[in-house]
């Protein structure tokens, strides 16, 4: 400490006269301005180069950090100024992360609502060239095809939470536990390629089938549902299975008709979440499922198509001329990602709106 | 002593779950057995054969580079970017306001791949030309700005750019986790040592949390290795390996490249491409047992305080 | 109906741990028998040991005799290899130290819970009847009557342990064991359960483990005693005996400080 602290004064000074040991410190509002300054002054140095918005905020963060530490450890001394550069320095970091996020969803809002239209919902791309067509097609292929996929994997996933939490013992459920964290990294490409591989064993190469993408799909779900559904589980109190037990209840009946009643919220979140993390993967379905122009329900009936992989071909093989597929591309980005959102603001919902009261 | 259920209720659900179990061992095994049937031609065929000419390797290695490359920049990049979130909303936000922020962040990560692959192309890699050019006229000494700056912006350093946007949620919830859990007993001892914010973040958050940095950084990396189709649209793939970050001649990545070529592809190329998915298979599976191993090791570490 | 419970030489062990160590005893059918002891020495392990309800508990294991004697003479062995722990806890239920109603039932289904939960088909007027008789035996009929429907979470804490022993005699137990029934409660709902259980020991062969010695005082009629061997060794039944003498005049000079207050 530079300052000591001085000895409380032993004599009772009327307050407001008395001094209190005090350092010299800057007010919130002049370090704020001062950060403000340096944002403005960065800002015209920008304009005066000519460089766009994103180097101007950079400049003038990188100004007002410099004067706010300047300034501080003029008044304040060494330690204090350092504190407040690295205060600066974090803020600015949440900043630099929001930028790709508002610029992105900016984008593709306003390169996707050209094209938000009625035709994009009811027709498909069949005899399409040029304008007009949509992503029917797409969108109910993403749809059966993701529900194939939690068809699959929810009750996998949810009976091997439940051994886990409530059967598992020893090296087995160490094994199972270490490979569902191991599947958590498999990237999704590989796991498309094992659906295309397993497949192709069985209808020979080149097999593209809607069903193929759903086990893809169920190869990145499950250890998403068995992870969270174990958290969940974990989360119902001892002492009601055991309330169950007392009564005589077996086991089984303990687990499907208390712990799992009692966490039904949280495992309907968990499968939502699951869902929202696989309905926007691409690769896999690229190489299982492929791509088709019109409209293929039956999974189990060659090429159907699905909404990203249709966002991805619109944008990469436009055709002649590009715009009008372009736009269709970035109309399909926009339905996936209000989709994605869709899905996780009704996890939310449901772990909110179902949660038992487990106060006691 | 473990009691058999002798219930027949009891013995077929128990049966069932452990059985959901054991299918998981089976996929993963799976997963191996058939990637290694279907690439096993690629490693029996004469080099002439595959696609490249070169043999399997010369096909892989400069994928492996392009993939290695890639994952580094967007590591370097969104590392400190992830540690600075974490510390705003664990230290220094608001606390009302921590949890908001907190999924505004997670937002990135609910963002389809394909939607950033598309960001990329329109949005970012154009608006990097002019810095690829200053770099180019003032930076060229250095072999990673060469040049000749690439005039579209799909350059290696885009897209690891991208890749960074993208692994930035990942790493930093991880981290945070790990530095909300930091004891407050710790907290308050600095703080009543008359340390200021930084001080004691620095005495008692980092050290505590370096492990869940790493870890977080490595699930970042085996996401980053694996990251297909936001590559496959930004990266313009050209060229072989080299260490220029700027131009439009770049290898392209494992994953990327399967994506690019197995539409189009029949006969051994389908075998090659997934005999480099089983190297990428590999690759993720050990980055993600060493980061399960730095994470989990901490858990041990912070239940015996 | 209510059964006598003859302990011989029972210990109990978590893995390779001994944790508690040749216990016998004899538990008389219509009456109260209290367990005392310091914590930690093997009191409640015991306890859930009769119903078989540490079996739960991963590795944990018996060796020894528990043997339950009918009033009409019929003997079982707990611990026999064709006796399925589920029915042995049918026979025998049990209250916790925390009320823990099941939270996403109401307060009729809980009562239900028992029956409901084995599966039982029994037609609605025979529930009504079933779920009335258990309430008001566990003194609660009045006070929950008009809010059957209501979720059990939502009762007080002392409301919330009566139906927890409402939905434990529901499914017409012989024997009911409590572990610390009241250590979670106020005074008033103390006084509530400790009558409560006066009057179902007309029923049942009730077994209590509490820390409070006035409790076992005024409630039991025999006390048994545990403690610890020493730091680090299994714990033991010291003694048992009606509860006047080992309050007043106990065989064992350890029970004698532990009533008198001089440690645990």
């Amino acid at each position: 400490m530079s300052t000591a602290i001085r000895p409380a004064p032993v004599i009772d000074i009327p307050t407001g006269t008395r001094q209190l040991p005090t350092r010299r410190r800057l007010r919130r509002s002049s370090t704020a301005g001062l950060y403000l300054a340096g944002l403005l002054a960065g800002g015209a140095l920008a304009a005066l180069s000519g460089s766009g918005i994103v180097l101007a905020a950079g400049y003038g963060a990188v100004l007002g950090t410099v004067a706010v530490y300047v300034v501080s450890r003029s008044v304040e001394g060494r330690r204090t100024a350092t504190d407040r550069l690295v205060t600066c320095v974090v803020v600015a970091a949440f900043g630099i992360a929001m930028v790709p996020l508002v610029w992105l969803l900016w984008t593709v809002v306003s390169k996707g609502a050209r094209r938000l239209d009625g035709t994009f919902f009811d027709s498909s791309m069949l005899g399409i060239v040029g304008p007009g067509g949509g992503g029917y097609h797409a969108v109910l292929g993403t749809v059966v095809i993701t529900a194939l996929a939690a068809v699959i994997s929810v009750p996998i996933g949810l009976l091997t939470a439940i051994y886990l939490v409530e059967y598992g013992t020893g090296r087995l459920k160490a094994a199972i536990t270490f490979l569902v964290d191991t599947m958590t990294g498999i990237p999704s490409i590989v796991a498309g390629l094992f659906a295309y591989a397993l497949f192709a064993v069985f209808f020979g190469p080149g097999v593209r089938l809607g069903v193929a993408g759903a086990v893809a799909l169920s190869v990145l779900m499950i250890p998403v549902v068995v992870r969270s559904a174990e958290e969940v589980l974990k989360l119902v109190p001892a002492e009601l299975r055991e309330a169950s037990y007392a009564l005589g209840v077996p086991k089984w009946r303990t687990i499907v008709k208390v712990v799992v009643p009692t966490s039904i919220a949280g495992l309907g979140t968990a499968v939502m979440l699951a869902l929202a993390r696989v309905v926007g993967e691409t690769a896999p379905l690229l190489v299982t499922v492929g791509i088709t122009n019109g409209t293929n329900l039956n999974p189990f009936d060659g090429r159907m198509a699905t909404l990203p992989v249709f966002a991805y071909y619109q944008l990469t093989q436009p055709g002649f001329p590009p715009g009008f597929a372009i736009d269709r591309a970035w109309t399909a980005a926009l339905v996936l990602i209000a989709l994605v959102m869709a899905l996780d603001l009704a996890a939310r919902l449901i772990g909110r709106c179902f949660a038992p009261s487990t106060r006691r | 002593m473990a009691r058999v259920p002798r219930r027949p209720g009891d013995r077929v659900f128990a049966g069932t779950a452990t059985g959901a179990g054991i299918l998981i061992l089976v996929v993963l095994a799976g997963v191996a057995v058939f990637l290694v049937t279907e690439a096993w031609p690629a490693f029996t065929a004469p080099p002439a054969a595959l696609p490249g000419g070169t043999g399997l390797a010369g096909y892989v290695a400069p994928l492996i580079f392009g993939t290695l490359v890639a994952a580094v920049i967007a590591l370097v990049v969104a590392t400190p970017l992830a540690v600075g979130i974490a510390l705003f909303i664990t230290h220094y936000a608001p606390r009302r306001l921590a949890a908001a922020l907190g999924s505004v962040v997670d937002l990135l990560a609910a963002i389809p791949s394909v939607v950033y692959g598309f960001w990329g192309i329109a949005a970012l890699a154009p608006s990097l030309v002019p810095a690829y050019r200053w770099a180019e006229k003032h930076l060229g000494v250095i072999p990673l700005f060469a040049g000749p700056a690439s005039t579209t912006g799909r350059t290696m350093l885009t897209a690891g750019l991208v890749l960074a946007v993208m692994i930035l949620p990942i790493i930093s919830a991880i981290t945070r986790e790990v530095f909300s859990q930091v004891p407050a007993l710790h907290r308050e001892a600095a703080l009543a040592l008359g340390a200021t914010r930084w001080e004691t973040i620095r005495l008692t958050v980092l050290p505590y949390g370096r492990s869940g940095i790493i870890g977080g950084a490595m699930l970042g990396l085996g996401r980053a290795l694996g990251e297909t189709l936001a590559i496959a649209i930004v990266l313009s793939t050209s060229g072989g390996i080299t260490l220029d970050l700027i131009s439009s001649s770049n290898p392209s990545t494992i994953a990327a490249n399967i994506a690019l070529q197995f539409p189009e592809s029949s006969g051994l190329a389908v075998n090659a491409l997934i005999a480099s998915g089983l190297v990428l298979f590999v690759l993720t599976l050990g980055v993600n047992a060493l980061a399960r191993r730095v994470v989990g090791r901490r858990a041990d570490l912070s239940g015996a305080t | 109906m209510a059964p006598r419970i003859d302990v011989t030489d029972l210990d109990l062990y978590y893995g390779s741990f001994l944790a508690v160590q040749g216990v016998t005893l004899s538990i008389e059918p219509r009456s109260i028998t209290a367990l005392i002891g310091p914590s930690g020495c093997g009191k409640s392990t015991f306890l859930r040991a009769l119903n078989r309800l540490h079996e739960v508990v991963p590795g944990a294991r018996v060796e020894g005799k528990v043997v339950l004697e009918g009033s009409s003479g019929q003997v079982v062995d707990l611990y026999g290899s064709d006796v399925d722990p589920v029915d042995v806890r049918r026979r025998i239920g049990m209250v916790f130290q925390r009320p823990n109603p099941f939270p996403t039932m109401s307060v009729y289904d809980n009562v239900a819970a028992g029956l409901r939960l084995n599966g039982a088909r029994m037609n609605r007027s025979a529930l009504d009847d079933l779920v009335e008789r258990s309430l008001r035996a566990a003194n609660l009929w009045t006070e929950v009557k008009d809010r059957l429907d209501r979720p059990g979470g939502g009762l007080s804490g002392g409301q919330q342990q009566r139906l927890c022993i409402a939905r434990a005699i529901a499914v017409e137990p012989e024997v009911l064991l409590m572990d610390e029934p009241c250590s979670a409660l106020d005074p008033i709902s103390t006084l509530a359960i400790e009558d409560l259980m006066t009057e179902l020991k007309e029923h049942f062969t009730i077994v209590i483990v509490t820390h409070n010695m006035q409790q076992a005082a005024r409630v039991s009629e025999s006390t048994g005693f545990f403690n610890l061997a020493g730091p680090g060794r299994p714990g033991h039944l010291v003694e048992i005996n009606p509860t006047g003498k080992i309050f007043s005049n106990p065989d064992n000079r350890a029970t004698e400080d532990y009533v008198s207050g001089r440690f645990g």
